[in-house]
C-alpha cells in the first residue's frame, strides 16, 4: 500500500522544496531509509526497543464511564500516553535515531513545540551516547518550562529560537537551516509527519505501530473493526500512525481534530485545513494558515503541539480525496475534555489529546451504541497541569 | 575562461539584459558583481536609492530579494532586513513598482530573490508576466530544487526571464541536471549553510567550481559567506560573478538615514568593485 506517488508526493501535496544545499542529505537519507524498511534486522531492532524500551504494545482501553455519560458508540483509548517519555513522539524518536546509527551520523537535532518530541529525542540520544541539540521557540521554552528542564536533565542542549512567532514554525525552520549547515554529520529527527519527502513517509511508517496494534487489539476484544477514529492533528503524526493501518478498511470513518483556539472565525487558531489554503512550508506543499501572498499567519492554540500553521502532507491528500474529515475544537472544549477524562476515567490527557477528547464529546452522543470509537489518547497532561491550572485559576476567581 | 562562452551565446538570441551584461563583461575581460538588497528594507521608499547606489559604486547586475518571513535559506541579517520590509508594508506589488521605477532610470539587469510559496500563492503564471512588465531579467528561487522547478522553468523560458540555478558543493552528479536548460548563470554556493558572512568557504570550493564550469558553458557567480573586499580577492579567480548579500544589508544596518546608507552601500559596492578590477 503506497500512497506516495511521484517523488514523495500525496496526489498534489508533499514535494521537496528545499534548498539545493540539503538534497543530496534527502536523497542520501531515502536510500538509506528505504535499505532499512527490506532489512529484517532494522525492524527487529525497532520492534526490540519499542518493546523493552517504551513498554509496547500500549494499551486499548475501553472507557466505561465516559461510555456511559455520553450515552453513544463505545469509546476505547489508544493509550499512547503510557509510552515512556509520556507520548507517541519515541515510537518515531526510535526509529529515526537507529536509522542515524546507521548511517554513521554522530549528531542529533531535532525541533519541538510542547517539548514531547524534544524530550524524546533527548531521551534516546541519552540511551544511546548521541549528541542532542533541540530547537525550540522562545514562547514555547516560557510555557513548557518542564520540558525543557526535563529536556537538559537527559543531557540534551535546548536552542531557543527568538525569530518570528517564538513557536514551533520557527523552531523547525531555524532546525533546518542548521541542518543545512552540517548536513554532513548531523541527522535531522523531524518529530511530525512534515517537512520534505521522505520525512512524511518515514516518520508515519514509524508511527503506524500505533494503528497496527490499535487494530489487532480492537479485533481481539470486540471481534471487528471500529466506525470511528478521532485523533488530534497538529503536524498529524498521531493521527496518522492511528490512521494509515485502516486507510484501505474503507468502513472506519476517520476523524482528524485541528486546534481551533479561541475560535475559527478568529484569528487565533491552528486549524490548517478547516482555515487555510495550499501552498509551501518547510519543504513541503499542503494547507497553510497564511496570507494572500503566502507569508505565513501567526497561529494560536493552548496546547503547544498542534501550534503550527501547517499540516503534513499525507493528511491533505486525504482530506482533498475524502478519506479523513478534520473537524476543529476550541481551547475551552480542550480543558473540558481535559477535565472530563481526568474526572470520570482518572486520566489527565495531553492538551493536545483533549483536542482528540473533546470531540468524541461532541461527537458520541450522535452515535449508536452498538457502534465503536477509537479515541488516540497521544499523550500525559503532566506537562500542560500549569497551563490549565492559570486558565482555571482565572476562571474560577471570576476573570 | 571567456572563450567557453562564446558557445553559449552564440546559440542564443540577445535579448535578455543578463547576457548582454556578460557579453559586455567578456569583451571588457571583467568579472560581474552582483549585490543584492532586499527590497523595502528599511521601507520601500529607499531601495531605489540604495539600488542606485550600487549601479553608480560599479555594480554589474542587481539582485533584490522579496521580503519573506520564514527564508529557509537565509540567515539572521537577511532574516531581519525581511522583517523590517514587511513591517514597512511591502507586497509583491511594492517590489513590482520599485522594479519598474528602478528600470526608468537605469538598464542594469535586475534579478529577484523569492521564495517559491510567494510566487505560488500569487499564481505562477501571473508573477512572470508582471516581472517582465516590471523590467526584470531573471529569478533566483532558493527552496526550488530541480526536481520542483519544471512548470516556473517552462514559464519563465517563456517569457524571456532567466531562471537563475543553485548548485552546492554537495550536489555532485546532480549539478549536470541542475545546469542543464539553465539560463543566465549559475549561483555556486560558496559554503554549506544560510546566506551570511563568514571567514571561511568550503574546503572543496576549487573541485566544485570545476565540475559546474565542465558541466555548463554558462558563467558562475559565487554567493553566500562573501564578506567584502578580501573575500572577493581570496575567490576571484574562481567565477565569472560575485554575489554579495549580508554585508550589504550589514552596511545598511548601521546607518539611521537613508541618505547615510546610501553613501555607505556606494562605498562599500566601491570597494568591491576595485577588489575585483585589481590586477
Amino acid at each position: 500500500m503506497s500512497i506516495a506517488q511521484k517523488q514523495g508526493r500525496f496526489g498534489v501535496f508533499g514535494g521537496q522544496y528545499v534548498p539545493e544545499t540539503v538534497m543530496n542529505a534527502l536523497l542520501e537519507l531515502e536510500r538509506e531509509y528505504q535499505k532499512c524498511v527490506k532489512d529484517n534486522k532494522f525492524y527487529d531492532e525497532y520492534m526490540m526497543y519499542l518493546r523493552e524500551y517504551t513498554g509496547r504494545p500500549s494499551p486499548l482501553y475501553y472507557a466505561k464511564r465516559l461510555t456511559e455519560k455520553l450515552g453513544g458508540a463505545k469509546i476505547y483509548l489508544k493509550r499512547e500516553d503510557l509510552n515512556h517519555t509520556g507520548a507517541h513522539k519515541i515510537n518515531n524518536v526510535l526509529g529515526q535515531v537507529i536509522l542515524a546509527r546507521r548511517m554513521g551520523k554522530k549528531r542529533i537535532i531535532a525541533e519541538t513545540g510542547a517539548g514531547q518530541h524534544g524530550v524524546a529525542t533527548a531521551t534516546v540520544c541519552a540511551m544511546f551516547g548521541l549528541e542532542c541539540e533541540v530547537y525550540m521557540g522562545k514562547e514555547d521554552v516560557e510555557r513548557q518550562r518542564l520540558n525543557v528542564f526535563r529536556m537538559k536533565l537527559l543531557g540534551a542542549k535546548v536552542k531557543v529560537v527568538e525569530a518570528g512567532t517564538g513557536t514551533l514554525k520557527d523552531a523547525t525552520s531555524e532546525a533546518i537551516r542548521t541542518w543545512v549547515a552540517r548536513v554532513e554529520d548531523t541527522f535531522y529527527v523531524i518529530g511530525s509527519v512534515v517537512g520534505p519527502h521522505p520525512y512524511p513517509s518515514m516518520v508515519r511508517d514509524f508511527q503506524k505501530i500505533i494503528g497496527q496494534e490499535a487494530k489487532a487489539q480492537i479485533l481481539e476484544q470486540e471481534g471487528r473493526l471500529p466506525e470511528y477514529l478521532i485523533a488530534c492533528v497538529g503536524g498529524g503524526s498521531n493521527a496518522m500512525g492511528l490512521f494509515y493501518p485502516f486507510y484501505e478498511d474503507k468502513t472506519v470513518r476517520m476523524i482528524g481534530v485541528e486546534a481551533a483556539g479561541k475560535g475559527i472565525d478568529t484569528p487565533l487558531h491552528a486549524a490548517s485545513i478547516n482555515g487555510g489554503t495550499v501552498g509551501v512550508l518547510h519543504g513541503m506543499m499542503t494547507y497553510l494558515l497564511q496570507n494572500e501572498e503566502g507569508q505565513i499567519d501567526p497561529v494560536y492554540s493552548i496546547s503547544a503541539g498542534l501550534d503550527y500553521p501547517g499540516i503534513g502532507p499525507e493528511h491533505a491528500y486525504y482530506h482533498q480525496s475524502g478519506r479523513a474529515e478534520y473537524v476543529a475544537v476550541t481551547d475551552d472544549e480542550a480543558i473540558a475534555g481535559f477535565q472530563t477524562l481526568a474526572e470520570i476515567e482518572g486520566i489527565i490527557p495531553a492538551l493536545e489529546s483533549a483536542h482528540a477528547i473533546a470531540y468524541a464529546m461532541k461527537f458520541a452522543p450522535q452515535t449508536a451504541k452498538e457502534e465503536i470509537i477509537i479515541v488516540n489518547l497521544s499523550g500525559r497532561g503532566d506537562k500542560d497541569v500549569e497551563t490549565v491550572a492559570k486558565v482555571l485559576g482565572g476562571e474560577e476567581n471570576g476573570k | 575562461m571567456w572563450k567557453r562562452l562564446l558557445k553559449y551565446w552564440g546559440e542564443k538570441k540577445m535579448e535578455n539584459r543578463i547576457d548582454k551584461k556578460f557579453q559586455a563583461l567578456q569583451a571588457a575581460k571583467r568579472q560581474a558583481l552582483i549585490p543584492f538588497v532586499v527590497a523595502g528594507d528599511p521601507n520601500p521608499e529607499a531601495t531605489k536609492d540604495i539600488v542606485l547606489a550600487m549601479v553608480d559604486g560599479g555594480a554589474d547586475i542587481i539582485e533584490l530579494g522579496i521580503p519573506y518571513a520564514d527564508p529557509l535559506a537565509d540567515g539572521t541579517i537577511i532574516q531581519a532586513a525581511a522583517q523590517r520590509s514587511l513591517a514597512a508594508g511591502t507586497c509583491i506589488q511594492t517590489v513590482l513598482e520599485l522594479a519598474a521605477a528602478i528600470r526608468q532610470d537605469t538598464e542594469i539587469p535586475l534579478i529577484l530573490l523569492v521564495y517559491f510559496n510567494s510566487i505560488f500563492k500569487y499564481g505562477q503564471a501571473r508573477f512572470i508576466k508582471n516581472i517582465v512588465a516590471a523590467g526584470v531579467d531573471g529569478i533566483i528561487v532558493p527552496d526550488l530544487p530541480l526536481e520542483e522547478r519544471t512548470e516556473l522553468a517552462a514559464l519563465a523560458k517563456h517569457y524571456g526571464i532567466n531562471m537563475i540555478p543553485l548548485a552546492a558543493p554537495t550536489s555532485g552528479e546532480r549539478i549536470a541536471r541542475i545546469v542543464n536548460e539553465a539560463q543566465g548563470f549559475v549561483y555556486c554556493v560558496s559554503s554549506m549553510g544560510v546566506t551570511g558572512m563568514r571567514q571561511t568557504f568550503h574546503n572543496k570550493l576549487q573541485d566544485f567550481m570545476d565540475e559546474v564550469k565542465e558541466a555548463t558553458a554558462l558563467p558562475r557567480a559565487i554567493g553566500f559567506g562573501i564578506s567584502g573586499p578580501e573575500s572577493i580577492k581570496k575567490l576571484k579567480h574562481l567565477a565569472e560573478g560575485f554575489i554579495v548579500g549580508s554585508a550589504i544589508v550589514k552596511q545598511m544596518e548601521s546607518s539611521k538615514r537613508v541618505e547615510e546608507m546610501r553613501e555607505k552601500v556606494y562605498d562599500f559596492v566601491l570597494s568591491l568593485r576595485k577588489a575585483l578590477d585589481q590586477a
